[in-house]
């Protein structure tokens, strides 16, 4: 990476981390207590964005599989792998933050509710595309193969957030993640969002860069023998 | 445009005979699907009012599983003697492959919801005169099938591909699933059309998108 | 109307990193017999499948009857044709119905007479109506070089016909291909038989790890001490 790359780098790493730290103390010190569901109510402040960023990644490998497909570009490849495996990361902390937070404070578990549902189809989408990455060794066709269905997947997501809450209206479950927000909670939140995705774009773009890297020692390995 | 229709045709019609010579696959995965009933019958409490519930579901769950099976063997047909490089090597736009295959994967497994469906309806002594439920059987299929035979022809280039596909699969069908089984409530509980609508459009609209999209990354997955 | 059948130019291929075909020139004329020989992993096959359009080029040009073949495959495989180790035939349907099913993949015109005439050159007409599945390897092959004429193809890509049979389907399948020959029609094979291969072609190509080691028009070559120029050039025996 050149000095000008390398500075940039540093500059999001450099946000990122006043950022989150900023988050932090809106999420633990600055922000109310609810008054309706107490503490436990902060993990919304984290759970919202993380769920953003789950479908934002999603969206990300779905414009580099169209734009691999168009170009050919191993490069969008690699973006779209590195935003995959982000991207799973943050949708099972979702599943598991939003599972832990309704527990404690509606007492369930789980709701077959639109986000819900639709967030976990997505989560079985990124297993399912991580799965091809791992089955398929050769390249191209790996990158081929995932690029499709980094298409068809993402394509399925409002889809199935619409049959859902169709579904629902017939039959109405649980009620969670819902309530008002006064505006100290609004502005945390837009940071947590914020510094969330600032993470996430740190993160994406270390992880294309390794592999980039990884990709130049095999083919510099590659010439040595030939 | 007639040249391409003419092979879309041949290619179904290649399926069908191929079937029709072995009927191996069509008998084992009938037998399948009604094992599939029947475990699920014994899985719930026989009152009538709890079966009438969950008729629908265990009608779909059926349907989908024995479907999974159905698309696996699409593709893999294609795969002794190289017979998909065989097709490749045909002046032949990819898609009309996507097509053709689609025709056959659709009445494979129609076929086996046609044979099924009365059976399930006497087991539960339901009526068995419900030409609707033939409508939703035809646009749920449709949705199953189109995205189906993408993924069997995805999951054919991959090793583990007979568990590949399901989980590429089940996913993308959510939608499908559940506008089939709530249609299917509402058919079998008489409940006029209008109710139904949703539903219908839902499976409509699943199937017009895919058909479009499967249509167009088709040729991505078969290209060499 | 190009002079050459098939014009390569700095032809790669790689699968990620295995480079299976490095920077291959070849211009090949009209109705040239070309045999392409090779050790095992040199590349031969890779080489079949991209200029049939099976696979694609990672870098260079293939023009084949003039047309590239990345700008417009569909048309290109009207007038090519492959036989390979693999007969891309359906076990399950009669060797009628398989030449009748390609037949039709190929907009072949009169289609009934095609069939008969190509199942007549392969002199399989008895077995016409029996199952591919029940016919030996042999006459399997020979069905597959049927299936791959039909359509009156200018060029036909042979990759390693022979293997997997007994010496006389060898004999059997040397005497079809000769009598499918037309003056017109371009003949690409791939063998490991030395000495066969030699007296089939009109020029000799030699491949080994992906590079075009040796290349002679066979009239310039001792045919009987092909084996010591085979292997000086590929450092194998065979």
């Amino acid at each position: 990476m050149d000095a000008k790359g390398a500075l940039k780098h540093y500059a999001l790493v450099g946000l990122g981390f006043a950022l989150m730290v900023a988050a932090l103390y809106m999420v633990f010190i600055y922000v109310p207590t609810d008054k309706n569901t107490g503490a436990v109510q902060r993990i919304f402040y984290f759970h919202v964005p993380l769920a953003w960023i789950g479908f934002l990644a999603f969206f990300v490998v779905f414009v580099c599989s169209i734009l691999y497909l168009t170009k050919r570009d191993v490069r969008w490849d690699t973006i779209a792998s590195a935003s995959a495996e982000v991207g799973v990361v943050f949708t099972s902390l979702v599943l598991i933050t939003g599972s832990v937070w309704a527990k404690a404070a509606w007492g369930i578990w789980w709701t077959w509710d639109a986000r819900l549902t639709a967030t976990l189809v997505l989560w079985f989408t990124y297993v399912a595309y991580l799965l091809v990455r791992h089955y398929v060794t050769e390249d191209s066709q790996r990158a081929r193969l995932s690029a499709v269905l980094g298409i068809v997947g993402f394509i399925d997501v409002p889809v199935v957030a619409l049959a859902v809450m169709l579904w629902r209206t017939q039959h109405p479950g649980a009620i969670i993640f819902e309530g008002g927000l006064v505006p100290s909670m609004l502005f945390t939140l837009i940071v947590c969002i914020v510094a969330f995705t600032v993470l996430y774009f740190v993160l994406v773009a270390q992880s294309t860069r390794l592999k980039n890297m990884e990709a130049d020692i095999r083919n510099i390995k590659d010439i040595r023998m030939d | 445009m007639r040249g391409s229709l003419s092979k879309v045709l041949a290619i179904f019609w290649k399926d069908i005979l191929l079937e029709i010579r072995t009927k191996e696959s069509v008998t084992a995965i009938l037998v399948f699907a009604l094992l599939v009933l029947v475990i699920f019958n014994f899985a719930f409490e026989p009152e009538t009012a709890t079966m009438n519930l969950v008729a629908p579901g265990i009608l779909w769950v059926a349907f989908t599983f024995a479907g999974v099976l159905g698309l696996n063997r699409v593709f893999a047909i294609e795969r002794e003697n190289s017979r998909l490089a065989g097709l490749l090597l045909c002046p032949i736009d990819p898609m009309l492959i996507y097509w053709g295959k689609l025709l056959g994967s659709f009445t494979f497994m129609f076929a086996i919801e046609i044979i099924v469906t009365p059976i399930f309806l006497v087991l539960l002594n339901l009526p068995l005169f419900l030409p609707r439920l033939l409508l939703i059987i035809v646009l749920a299929t449709l949705g199953f099938t189109s995205v189906g035979t993408l993924f069997s022809a995805l999951a054919n280039n991959i090793r583990a591909r007979d568990i590949m596909l399901p989980i590429l699969f089940l996913p993308i069908v959510v939608p499908v699933i559940i506008a089939a089984v709530e249609a299917t409530a509402l058919v079998l509980q008489s409940s006029p059309w209008g109710d139904m609508m949703t539903w219908l459009q839902i499976m409509i609209a699943f199937d017009i998108i895919y058909l479009v999209v499967a249509t167009l990354v088709f040729q991505y997955v078969v290209e060499g | 109307m190009t002079a050459w059948a098939i014009e390569v130019e700095a032809l790669s291929k790689s699968f990620g990193r295995n480079r299976a075909l490095s920077n291959i020139d070849l211009k090949i004329g009209r109705g040239e017999h070309v045999i392409v020989f090779g050790p095992n992993g040199a590349g031969k096959t890779t080489l079949v499948k991209v200029l049939s359009t099976l696979s694609k080029p990672s870098s260079g040009t293939v023009r084949v009857d003039g047309e590239d073949i990345r700008s417009d495959p569909v048309k290109v495989r009207r007038r090519i044709s492959l036989v390979s180790h693999d007969t891309f035939l359906y076990d399950n349907l009669t060797v009628y119905e398989n030449l009748r099913f390609y037949g039709k993949m190929h907009d072949v015109p009169d289609l009934e007479e095609n069939v008969r005439e190509v199942i007549a050159r392969v002199r399989l007409e008895p077995r016409l109506h029996d199952r591919v599945g029940i016919l030996s390897h042999g006459m399997q092959q020979r069905v597959s070089i049927a299936r791959a004429i039909i359509h009156n193809p200018s060029i036909l890509f042979l990759d390693e016909p022979e293997a997997g049979l007994d010496p006389q389907a060898v004999v059997m399948l040397r005497d079809v291909l000769e009598s499918v020959n037309t003056p017109e029609r371009t003949i690409v094979m791939t063998t490991h038989n030395l000495r066969q291969g030699v007296e089939m072609g009109d020029r000799v190509v030699i491949l080994d790890r992906g590079k075009i080691v040796y290349q002679a028009s066979r009239d310039d070559i001792d045919t009987v001490n092909f084996y010591e120029i085979y292997q000086s050039y590929t450092g194998t025996g065979e």
